[in-house]
């Protein structure tokens, strides 16, 4: 991947504080087709932020910028900004494993290791490093906890994390995820795989999680992007048509074509 | 407004606003029958009023299962959410109007048998005559989601309570100079107060017409205007 614009941006003074993740004039392209067309928003700490749009809208490639997931493919070229607390991640001291630490991920099928439950959690951990054996205990469970899966799979700590339900497992990734204590969890139609009940069950850990973390989600479902967020962005084709509280983007949007979207009219 | 891509949606809220459209026309009906009922004595008017009643009251219930059903299967969202909640709370208004005629009707027929003295409640048929106006464009400004005639007929409705306690004081004098007519002058200020609730109902539908088209919630604000 290449990016143009060279370094650390000089717009960390701007910065507001309740900012996670500043996103500045935001192009994306694969090749010379542009995937996100001079996007700009901010998305506030510790709050849910939802990306919702049509196939193909940029949704999920504009959430995988926010950890640099986009690096890894070939053929991509960025321009703008995205500042994470008020530093471009795109500068040249970043380091992209410690961005990813700081920017944990989620994706639609759960992806456990095929390792036991409690070495799923430690993974991230271990490689990290610096935290001793006694501690580390203490993390997995409390990564559990905040995963709201600790009730379920305490007495089986030592067993394969394969044999979890696809709900557990989605939520054990989530732990893995929290263990290392990021500050942004980017969540990738974590749900679309899953049941109703197990669906509700991670709807309502987002709630929980978001008194401690910045959170995006990238959801086809509107009626959870109702249900779990704060904030609601709306693109199409690559735009950012309407970003905004998604108490108003669900009962009055501005944008007709947001109206058309959410009302499932053709637009 | 495009359609849906689901034609069964735009079928169902189509309906919807249907159904409350008949509503409003057969109301329409019942005013103009209790009015003649009651200014022309005319008591077979009063009874079909009295009849056609449980018509409405089917119909509010009809509406109300139809709206649930579509919020239940279909989770509205945006201007077909806003279109759910007002045609829900304008079914309640209508019904209420559908009370209020039943109240004149019934009342006409009490008084059928005595003779009205000459333009006493001229001013009671005229304000009558205003509030069916209000309802018909309340109907209307609905039907059209008609922001700047729903503001319009929200701005009259304190002309008719203006009216109204004009007339109440009126009737109060007439009491105390006629009291040979003391039942009948009651009888006009139960009318008069119908009709007093009757624009308050209109200007509720008209409250629901702004929602519907703006989203911005006007009820309980003075003097809404068309900001947008």
């Amino acid at each position: 991947m290449t990016t143009s614009n060279g370094g650390a941006a000089d717009t960390s003074s701007i910065q507001d504080q309740s900012t996670s993740l500043k996103v500045l004039d935001w192009s994306l392209y694969y090749g010379a087709s542009q995937a996100l067309k001079s996007i700009s928003l901010d998305i506030p700490q510790r709050k849910v932020t939802a990306f919702i749009g049509p196939s193909g809208c940029g949704k999920s490639t504009l959430l995988r910028c926010f950890n640099r997931m986009n690096d890894l493919i070939d053929d991509v070229s960025v321009d703008g900004h995205i500042l994470l607390e008020g530093q471009d991640i795109h500068a040249p001291e970043v380091n992209v494993a410690q961005l990813r630490r700081r920017v944990g991920m989620v994706f639609q099928r759960p992806n456990p290791f095929p390792k036991s439950i409690f070495e799923n959690v430690a993974y991230g951990l271990r490689i990290q490093g610096g935290v001793p054996r006694g501690e580390l205990e203490d993390r997995v469970e409390w990564s559990l906890k905040m995963a709201a899966l600790w009730d379920e799979v305490k007495d089986r700590l030592k067993e394969s994390a394969l044999g979890l339900s696809g709900g557990q497992q989605q939520r054990l990734v989530i732990a893995r995820a929290v263990a290392v204590q990021p500050s942004v969890l980017l969540l990738d139609e974590p749900a679309s795989a899953l049941d109703p009940i197990s669906t509700l069950k991670i709807e309502e850990l987002i709630h929980q999680l978001k008194d401690n973390y910045t959170i995006v989600i990238v959801t086809h479902n509107m009626q959870q992007a109702a249900r779990v967020s704060d904030l609601t962005a709306f693109l199409y084709l690559g735009e950012l048509i309407e970003f905004a509280a998604t108490e108003q983007i669900f009962t009055n949007p501005s944008k007709k074509r947001t109206e058309d979207y959410i009302t499932g009219r053709y637009g | 407004m495009n359609r849906h891509i689901s034609e069964q949606f735009d079928e169902e809220l189509q309906s919807a606003r249907q159904l409350m459209m008949e509503m409003g026309g057969l109301l329409e009906q019942q005013l103009s029958n209790a009015r003649d009922a009651l200014f022309s004595q005319q008591s077979e008017k009063a009874m079909h009023v009295i009849e056609t009643e449980k018509r409405i009251n089917g119909l509010e219930k009809e509406l109300d299962e139809h709206c649930i059903q579509i919020i239940a299967r279909r989770q509205p969202a945006a201007s077909d959410l806003r279109m759910m909640i007002s045609v829900l709370r304008a079914s309640s208004d209508l019904e209420r109007i559908g009370d209020e005629a039943k109240r004149i009707a019934r009342t006409a027929l009490k008084i059928a048998n005595q003779a009205l003295p000459d333009d006493r409640y001229a001013e009671i048929e005229s304000l009558m005559t205003g509030v069916e106006a209000m309802v018909a464009r309340a109907l209307d400004a609905f039907a059209r989601s008609d922001v700047d005639s729903a503001l319009a007929n929200i701005a009259a409705d304190a002309d008719i309570d203006r009216r109204y306690k004009t007339i109440t004081e009126r009737l109060v004098q007439d009491m105390q100079r006629h009291p040979d007519t003391l039942d009948l002058s009651m009888s006009m200020i139960w009318v008069a107060r119908a009709l007093e609730r009757i624009g308050d109902h209109a200007k509720n539908i008209c409250e629901y017409v702004v929602y519907l088209a703006r989203g911005e919630d006007v009820r309980h604000t003075r003097n809404p205007t068309a900001n947008n």
